[in-house]
């Protein structure tokens, strides 16, 4: 996804000073620009949920409390900085206290306070019951993506992930070459979103394969933090079709920033169809694991594959990060033996950062990344990996 | 006023041994000033990093790895190394002098208090130059971000921590003996200057806080190195409990850093306005308040994490009441300036602003408390803004105004009038153009600790990197004007302000080196 | 020495005893830590942790026929876990008091032995006390060895006294490699 940078952090800034003419110019540019003019908002959103809407109310009721305190408040302040200035001969009072007035003015932001909190109880409490919910859906966080696994459902499951589907061209805007203009959702586009039926109660199961993240659907007005090792519970009743998206928030590592939330809503009937669609593709993915597949399949494929899940850590140019990330291209693992680079693929390596992606894809997708990761980059192993030697490896 | 003349003290030392082996309390505060000076303007150029990078949507300058080393170590240098020294500086000036003792109780202490800071933040600022590069896991580092996903410099970091935790505590006690033991005869304690108590309270708060801190970084050390799962649910630990812990230090921290700027916003306003401050009694009782409120509120941090009904809903009431004390306060401080005659003094208007803008973080913060409210709120700009207003016009225009305030006592000098406006004028238009959009911000959607965002985020974005880079670089005018004062300017009386009160306006400007040699007399 | 320094010195003696006493005290308090904190986790089921291992006695095996309850199950690998986890049942629905049983599958691909831990976690937090596990695989560590399969049982009656208007539990699993933490410790062995 990024280009490997030197570690050495005054690069950057030093290069900040080449880039200073072509931001003054977009600045100039960007502030009339239709793209960057995209609203100037001020607020949150109503949302399509009845507890979106309630949420929204309740931040609406707190805030004008607030200004109305506010226009008091500094009203007596602003009236006593022009009336009482010594410069037009102010003479200043001798009274340095009054109990009546104290005890007004801490009874009455006391009563103010139990209004604000009747509301709030009575929507966190609504919040707070996920029962009897119609569908239940399993989401994991990962370092950097989100995992969606439809639970109670007969049949073949239906498990995927969702990565942010912008290409790195639009955001790498670090070299001086002209980067990719940005797309309308540009940072907010999955490949697969999470789809979910309008009007039923969905409730989520929320939880972490590595460090905290957070699932936010800010027209939802879900936010729950998914803990590893701990499951949330969250809910939504969603009124209105549409795609909705959120992000990521609980820093979570290095591309906390790009791994989006996108909800798609569909009607109910939509919705079965879309299911029953999916159950059937994972019945074709599972099947496609005793299919041979030609060098250049493997290598398109395995390049998505890697760019997906691989390149954040490996690069694009397979150098690496090291030490933390090593580098495939040249590496004594990506050129040795197979089983040894099938192997620490599908296990990862305990005490690294390397996961297990043996349990997260599919034997079509891990046959055709380790292919690519044997040839890419002037490795040129010359061998290719099928699906079946992943299911084999899988059985032993 | 005798300031004391014993035939062993002639004044300061000679040659730069002087500053390492000095016990006395002008030196010390001077030593912790600058230093908090110079973090200060160190954690404002790793802001400038991230107000750069976030200036256009895209990666332009950043991998987004040292980003998050950008946010961090900005977090960490300002909190531990900008705010809590400056006030300890202050404390370290100014407590002696108020109440008639001589220096604080615990001299030698009180050097090593400040030695051993320096010595923590090198260790700190050196993991910037290490292969694995510095904390990347925000100044809060939640585990297991952390422990199991940290960097090799985490270890550093918790020694960097353990350092300056030992620092405070240690500069606590000193606070606490100083002020319960060495006030002048006459010198109740409702007579203190309002500084001086809360410092007090701010000092209890920190000898119960830091050790939390010191543990639950120590529980990190353990779980990184020595194969304990405090935090790791596979060992059977929880990383929320982290969070409980942590908490159970943060919240108090950040009264930690807002008391004492209460105690100088309520010896500024009574002297520029000519007026007594309004409702000392309710003012010390406020603050013992806001002090044992925040105690019990830490998980309004952790809104999100899951917890049970119940416990959100103590945490959510136990917050919003904070608002009753904290209003009481700024109620008083409007009353002590109504019907009193107000000058605008550069400290002046730093405190003035301090009441506006720091009652609008309180505002933001009440929004925060509102539970359910705060699922849409939480880790966004929204809560940034917040906190930011709280910290930059809340304590750090307390820490503006009280240099301002106090300079021509340390220095015999008066700074330049026309240029302190300045600088407050410029700081004032900085800090909001860089601080309100970003409610905005976060109220459409911008999540925390980002390096790259939306395009519909871009407008305020922008301004919000126009009004860091205006508030960044008037910080070298203050710079300038405390240089410049220092090295000369027209010479200040021992009253300084008319309408000053207290006992640091009765020594000499500057003041000698040994004050209060033998106690005052009080009325 | 003066009255006056011996008076001092004698004072200072008494304040450094009872400060070395706190000392020891507060040394001592940490350990008791240990089993104060299991004691408070019981009490209040915290963080969706069901008790540990329970026993089913003849008062809780007093059936509520009257009511159902669906126990749905999940399995789900942390990242750096490499086996093959998941439950043989979606889900069942049971009556409170009832003991069942139901297996979760496991199976080891990798050329070494790895040793895994289970973490349940209930959903939702207030059902979590009622869920009682009387065994389980969660209660230990799982050896297995290079590319053996297993079939775990997990054994469990929910409480009558669930509060009513749950009708639903989740029991989910987080399996974690904790084959690094035993390094050494080759006389483990499974269940």
């Amino acid at each position: 996804m990024l280009p490997m940078l030197s570690t050495n952090p005054l690069t950057p800034v030093i290069s900040c000073i080449h880039r200073l003419r072509r931001v003054l110019s977009a600045v100039v540019l960007g502030l009339v620009s239709p793209s960057l003019l995209a609203a100037w908002e001020l607020n949150m959103p109503e949302g399509i949920t009845a507890l979106s809407r309630e949420t929204h109310s309740l931040h609406m009721l707190i805030f004008w409390i607030c200004v109305a305190i506010g226009v008091v408040v500094y009203g007596v302040l602003i009236y006593s900085l022009i009336a009482y200035r010594k410069s037009k001969g102010a003479i200043p009072a001798t009274f340095h206290h009054n109990t009546t007035a104290e005890i007004i003015w801490t009874v009455i932001p006391f009563i103010i306070l139990i209004g604000m909190a009747i509301p709030s109880t009575r929507v966190l409490t609504q919040i707070y019951d996920a029962s009897e919910s119609e569908l239940d859906i399993m989401v994991t966080g990962y370092q950097w993506r989100w995992q969606y696994r439809y639970l109670n459902e007969d049949g073949a499951e239906v498990t995927y992930f969702s990565n942010l589907a912008t290409p790195a061209e639009q955001y790498e805007n670090f070299s001086d070459s002209i980067a990719a203009e940005k797309g309308e959702n540009y940072l907010l586009e999955v490949d697969e979103p999470l789809v979910i039926p309008a009007n039923k109660k969905v409730r989520f199961l929320l939880t972490s394969a590595d460090v905290i993240h957070s699932w936010w659907v800010p027209d939802f007005a879900v936010k729950k933090d998914a803990i590893p090792g701990f499951v949330n519970e969250s809910w939504v009743i969603a009124e209105q079709t549409g795609i909705y998206r959120g992000q990521c928030t609980e820093l979570c590592g290095r591309l906390h920033g790009f791994m989006p939330v996108v909800v798609e809503v569909k009607e109910p009937a939509e919705f079965d169809a879309w299911l029953a669609e999916k159950q059937a593709a994972a019945q074709r993915i599972a099947d496609a694991a005793s299919q041979t597949f030609t060098m250049d399949q493997l290598m398109e494929q395995g390049q998505t594959v890697y760019n997906t899940y691989c390149m954040a850590c490996h690069q694009a140019n397979g150098q690496g990060l090291p030490p933390a990330f090593p580098a495939l291209a040249g590496s004594a693992i990506a050129m040795g033996p197979i089983e040894g680079h099938i192997g620490i693929v599908l296990n990862g390596k305990a005490g690294t950062a390397m996961a297990a992606f043996g349990a997260q894809l599919s034997a079509v997708d891990l046959a055709a990344v380790i292919t690519f990761e044997r040839n890419a980059w002037g490795n040129n192993v010359g061998d290719m990996v099928q699906p079946v030697d992943i299911v084999t490896a899988q059985g032993e | 006023m005798a300031t004391g003349h014993d035939a062993h003290h002639h004044g300061p030392a000679s040659g730069i041994t002087r500053w390492f082996y000095t016990t006395n309390h002008k030196d010390i505060g001077s030593m912790y000033l600058w230093f908090s000076f110079a973090m200060f303007l160190l954690g404002g150029m790793f802001a400038l990093v991230i107000r750069a990078e976030l200036f256009q949507p895209g990666l332009q300058f950043v991998d987004p790895n040292f980003f998050n080393q950008m946010t961090t170590m900005h977090g960490l240098v300002m909190v531990f190394g900008a705010v809590m020294p400056a006030f300890v500086g202050l404390a370290n000036w100014m407590v002696p002098m108020m109440i008639g003792a001589p220096d604080m109780a615990l001299p030698r202490m009180n050097n090593w208090s400040f030695w051993i800071l320096p010595f923590a933040f090198t260790m700190l600022a050196s993991t910037l130059f290490m292969d694995s590069g510095a904390p990347n896991f925000g100044w809060t580092f939640y585990a297991p971000l952390s422990t199991t996903f940290a960097p090799d410099s985490v270890t550093y970091f918790i020694f960097a921590v353990h350092i300056m935790g030992a620092s405070s505590i240690m500069g606590s006690i000193n606070i606490v003996a100083t002020i319960q033991n060495l006030r002048a005869p006459g010198m109740t304690y409702m007579k203190m200057p309002l500084f001086v108590w809360t410092w007090l309270i701010t000092a209890y708060l920190l000898i119960a806080v830091m050790p939390v801190l010191a543990g639950v970084v120590t529980m990190m050390l353990f779980d990184i190195h020595f194969g304990t799962s405090f935090f790791s649910a596979a060992g059977g630990g929880d990383p929320v409990l982290f969070q409980h812990v942590f908490w159970f230090f943060g919240h108090p921290e950040v009264y930690i850093m807002i008391l004492p700027a209460f105690g100088i916003v309520s010896e500024i306003i009574p002297t520029f306005s000519r007026k007594r401050l309004f409702g000392y009694d309710s003012m010390v009782y406020a603050t013992s308040s806001i002090a044992f409120l925040s105690f019990i509120v830490w998980a309004h941090h952790m809104f999100t994490t899951g917890m049970p009904l119940a416990g959100e809903l103590f945490f959510m009431y136990a917050t919003m009441l904070i608002a009753v004390p904290t209003g009481v306060k700024v109620f008083n401080w409007i009353t002590t300036m109504f019907k009193g005659s107000i000058s605008f003094e550069t400290p002046m208007l730093f405190a003035i602003a301090f009441v506006v803008l720091f009652t609008c973080g309180g505002f933001t913060g009440l929004m925060l408390a509102i539970a359910p409210a705060d699922f849409q709120y939480h880790d966004t700009y929204f809560v940034v803004a917040h906190f930011h207003y709280v910290l930059v016009p809340g304590a750090i225009f307390s820490i503006m105004a009280a240099a301002y305030y106090w300079l021509p006592k340390w220095t015999g000098n008066m700074y330049d009038e026309n240029l302190g406006k300045l600088h407050f004028w410029l700081s004032f238009v900085g800090i909001n153009v860089l601080f309100f959009p970003q409610h905005f911000l976060g109220l459409a959607g911008m999540p925390r600790r980002i390096p790259d965002y939306a395009l519909q985020f871009a407008d305020f974005n922008m301004v919000s990197s126009v009004g860091a880079f205006i508030f960044g670089f008037s910080q070298l005018l203050f710079l300038f004007i405390v240089v410049k004062t220092v090295m000369g300017g027209k010479k200040a009386t021992a009253e300084v302000w008319e309408g000053a009160e207290g006992l640091e306006w009765t020594v000499p400007s500057p003041a000698p080196y040994h004050t209060f040699s033998t106690p005052p007399a009080i009325k | 020495m003066t009255n006056k320094r011996q008076q001092h010195t004698t004072s200072t003696g008494k304040l450094v005893a009872k400060l070395a006493v706190t000392v020891v005290g507060m040394f001592g308090f940490g350990f008791a830590m240990v089993p104060l904190y299991n004691v408070f986790c019981e009490i209040t089921g915290l963080n969706g942790k069901t008790g540990g291992q329970v026993e089913y006695t003849a008062t809780t095996a007093d059936i509520d026929k009257e009511r159902t309850v669906t126990v749905q199950f999940t399995a789900m690998n942390n990242a750096d876990m490499s086996w093959e986890f998941h439950p043989m049942q979606n889900q069942i629905d049971v009556h409170p008091g009832e003991l069942n049983e139901v297996k979760f599958f496991a199976h080891n691909p990798t050329a070494t032995r790895v040793i895994g831990q289970a973490v349940p976690s209930v959903s939702p937090s207030v059902g979590a006390d009622f869920l009682h596990k009387t065994e389980c695989f969660c209660f230990t560590q799982q050896v297995l060895e290079a590319g053996e399969s297993i079939e775990m049982p997990v054994r469990f009656f929910v409480d009558k006294a669930l509060p009513t208007g749950v009708h639903k539990l989740t029991l989910s699993y987080t399996l974690f490699d904790v084959t690094q933490n035993f390094a050494g410790a080759p006389q483990l062995t499974a269940k």
